[in-house]
């Protein structure tokens, strides 16, 4: 204490809180919080069936080879739009259902379509899971993981059916349980193709295609590809 | 040289074998015709004729994927089981018929049993696939139960359907994503609308679980009745 009665604590304490100040004015302004990162839009499209499974059987082929020639085609079409696609299969190969699932989960992929063929029914056919939708939790089980993106799917399959109807096509919506589509973590859709609906029946049109004609897989292809595109430009909106 | 006593012996033991056979035989078709007579398959009681009733379908249509309601009018035992195969194999039948909206071959013979338990309520999310209770009941008629007792089905309680389906209607039923979810779910929805009891449905194969229809429809989950809604109103 000086003479004054004053302690040379308090000095000392104002001094220390005026370099704090001082030293907080002078540094330079944080930088503005980057915006995140915006997801990169990955297509998994699933070719289902494969090797051992041949799936149903069409008239000319098996329902495998024809999903693998759609899968091919619109991989293509998504490729020359710049899509990234990732397919589950190139060849005739066995694959597990789990393993569509991990394909398409590691992908981080913002929408799945998951491919098939059939002889029966006219048009093409969506089916979203059927499992009750969930809120999205941390640890999801394996068998329902799809259940937190159930609402995202169906939103899917409603671009899928836009686009479809768009180009002239018979389309009916539907809910089933697929095990691979039931453990993917991504919107994820199953498109199935039979038989080109019924072109009335004037001689002079052509008859209905079967799901393994080329033109007609191709303009499926063409409004799956469309689809996508609308999908990617609803994905990015703020 | 053999000796004459051991000409003798190979002879009678000879003999003894023959013998034994014949007898052997003999006794093996007594023991057979006892197994026959007690397997008597001719009926013994008159088949009491059930009073026609009224019974909601829900048909499926492979045109538009649409489930819709057809009412018909059947002779319907008082047993839930046989009420609930009775009712099945009447939607079956209508897939087999020549022309059907939804070709499916079998018929009414293809639903091999159908059990009727206590319902687990976890299930009820639809989003798990329980597995079947460790003890069933057989709700049909003709057939034994066996292992331990079944437990007793609540009076109004849930109930979970078990469809055990012949390995012959799986291996003829079309492949597709569609026709297959459709023959699911109208007989889930069929079940529903005549045993409202009955929330939740489980498919065997031959009394052994399959992983899937004709290669898409899951048939390891548990299916809520509720998921089969007509798509329409009814249908003439």
């Amino acid at each position: 204490m000086d003479a004054l009665g004053r302690s040379p604590v308090l000095p000392l304490a104002i001094f220390l809180v005026a370099s704090i100040q001082l030293s907080a004015a002078q540094a330079p302004p944080a930088p503005p919080a980057a915006p995140p990162p915006t997801p990169r839009f990955v297509v998994v499209i699933d070719a289902a069936h494969g090797g051992n499974d041949p799936g149903g059987r069409l008239p000319a082929q098996a329902e495998k080879d024809c999903t693998l020639a759609l899968s091919v085609r619109l991989r293509s079409l998504l490729n020359a739009r710049a899509i990234p696609v990732v397919t589950t299969r190139e060849s005739d190969l066995t694959i597990d259902q789990n393993r569509r699932a991990e394909i398409a989960n590691h992908a981080n992929a913002q929408a799945c379509l998951s491919l098939h063929a059939s002889q029966s029914g006219a048009g093409v056919h969506l089916f979203v899971s059927s499992l009750t939708p969930d809120p999205p939790t941390r640890f999801a089980p394996w068998k329902t993981a799809q259940a937190a993106w159930v609402t995202r799917s169906l939103a899917l399959a409603g671009v899928l059916n836009s686009a479809l109807l768009h180009a002239g096509m018979n389309v009916t919506l539907g809910r089933t349980a697929l095990p691979a589509i039931d453990s993917m973590t991504c919107p994820a859709v199953a498109v199935e193709i039979g038989a080109e609906a019924a072109k009335g029946s004037d001689p002079g049109r052509p008859a209905a295609a079967g799901p393994e004609d080329p033109a007609y897989q191709a303009s499926v292809a063409e409004a799956l590809a469309a689809a996508m595109l609308e999908w990617r430009s609803e994905a990015h909106q703020p | 040289m053999i000796p004459r006593h051991q000409t003798i012996l190979f002879i009678v033991l000879l003999a003894s074998s023959a013998l034994m056979a014949v007898v052997l035989w003999q006794l093996r078709e007594r023991a057979h015709q006892r197994l026959l007579s007690g397997q008597d398959s001719s009926p013994a009681v008159a088949p009491a004729v059930a009073p026609a009733e009224p019974a909601t379908l829900l048909v499926a249509h492979d045109d538009d994927g649409s489930l819709l309601t057809q009412l018909q009018s059947l002779p319907l035992p008082q047993d839930p089981g046989g009420r609930a195969r009775a009712i099945l194999g009447k939607l079956l039948d209508l897939y087999a018929a020549p022309g059907s909206a939804h070709p499916v071959p079998g018929g009414a013979s293809s639903i091999a049993q159908v059990f009727l338990l206590p319902a687990q309520t976890s299930a009820t999310t639809g989003n798990n696939a329980a597995s079947l209770p460790a003890q069933s009941a057989p709700a049909t008629s003709g057939r034994k139960a066996h292992g331990p007792p079944a437990p007793a089905l609540p009076p109004d309680g849930p109930q979970l359907a078990v469809v055990n389906l012949t390995g012959a209607f799986v291996a003829s039923h079309p492949s597709g994503l569609e026709t297959e979810s459709l023959t699911v779910l109208s007989i889930c929805g069929t079940l529903h609308a005549n045993l409202p009891r009955v929330t939740q449905v489980r498919f065997l194969v031959d009394g052994q679980t399959r992983a899937n229809l004709a290669g898409h429809a899951d048939l390891t989950r548990t299916y809520l009745a509720t998921d089969a809604v007509p798509t329409e109103g009814a249908h003439p």
